[in-house]
């Protein structure tokens, strides 16, 4: 009896390793930006080439940072999400339009909604290299001092609204 | 008179060639540097598809980083200050090479750890083994014994 103890006490830890490694999402590398100063940037606005933004203008509140292109699918199916969460109110999302035509972003937010309170024009991707984009969509929780706070990575669910930026960006806003 | 056939695969091959010239590099202007570039680029792992270099992916954001690692280097930053610019914003994973620290301690001294452990078992099992067959192993009775059928196999093999 006690032969088979060991060889079976292995092979349960073995499935148990397995089993993990079976369930984490390869795609889900963790950032190491997180609590870490956002990536400062200065480039021209989507709407207004005039115009410029910068992380610096937004510091001060809590807001999100989600990154976005035209052609970009799963932003199709995460942006109904957005859309609902800017009709609430509760927290200022900011777009960073990544490496898409100007024209095309437009177009894109004219016919889906633009839950964006501005977006920053991404043209050649420098942005995102610094954020370390490498899926998009992205979305950050940047908090007051304008550090990172949370990173999700994929297509923004309501679940993940519900249970973890909502709660996250109140979390934030109570601390002054 | 050629088939139809035979003059569209002609007119193929004679394509394929200018297909290529399409996709040639951006012209090297030096040479050293690009060689950097390729070197540094082999190290780093492209996030977009995990199990690629930066050097061997085609994923655009594959081709924007060495772009981008040509520029640092061209802008003076030594090979491991690149690197550290890569892991600053995509972390360890980045890095085909894992770095040395108490996170990957298993990851690096994991496979030697068990070796030891398979060498040590052997050891123990060899000994146990040295030690009963030194406690006499056959009595003098199954000495006898053997002996006899042994003899007896010889026999009947010499008939």
């Amino acid at each position: 009896m006690n032969r088979f103890l060991l060889p079976l006490g292995i092979f349960i830890v073995l499935v148990i390793f397995l089993a993990i490694g079976l369930n984490l999402n390869p795609r889900e590398v963790p950032s190491p930006l997180i609590d870490k100063p956002a990536p400062t940037f200065l480039v021209p606005q989507l709407h207004d080439a005039a115009k410029t933004i910068s992380e610096k203008d937004l510091q001060g509140k809590v807001w999100l940072f989600n990154v976005w292109a035209s052609w970009c699918v799963s932003c199709r199916q995460e942006h109904p999400v957005l859309v609902d969460l800017a009709k609430k109110n509760v927290v200022p999302i900011y777009g960073l339009n990544y490496k898409d035509a100007r024209e095309d972003g437009i177009r894109w937010l004219e016919q889906f909604g633009n839950p964006y309170t501005a977006s920053a024009f991404d043209r050649d991707g420098r942005v995102g290299i610094d954020y370390g984009v490498y899926g998009v969509p992205e979305t950050f929780v940047i908090d007051k001092s304008g550090t990172i706070r949370y990173k999700h990575i994929g297509p923004l669910t309501q679940e993940a609204v519900d249970k973890k930026i909502l709660p996250l960006v109140q979390e934030l806003n109570a601390k002054s | 008179m050629p088939s139809l056939r035979t003059l569209l695969l002609a007119a193929l091959l004679a394509a394929t060639p200018l297909a290529h010239a399409g996709e040639a590099a951006p012209a090297v202007d030096d040479p050293v540097l690009e060689k950097r570039v390729l070197k540094l680029s082999e190290e780093l792992r492209c996030l977009v598809c995990q199990n690629q270099t930066i050097a061997d992916s085609h994923a655009e954001l594959a081709v924007d980083l060495k772009n981008q690692i040509r520029e640092k280097l061209k802008a003076g930053m030594s090979e491991t200050e690149v690197k550290q610019y890569m892991v600053q914003r995509y972390g360890d994973f980045v890095l085909y090479r894992p770095p040395v620290k108490t996170t990957t301690w298993f990851l690096w001294f994991g496979p030697f750890a068990l070796l030891l452990i398979g060498v040590a078992a052997l050891f123990l099992k060899l000994r146990k083994r040295a030690a009963r067959v030194a406690q006499g192993g056959l009595s003098e009775a199954d000495h006898q014994r053997a002996m006899a059928l042994l003899n007896a196999e010889e026999k009947r093999e010499g008939a």
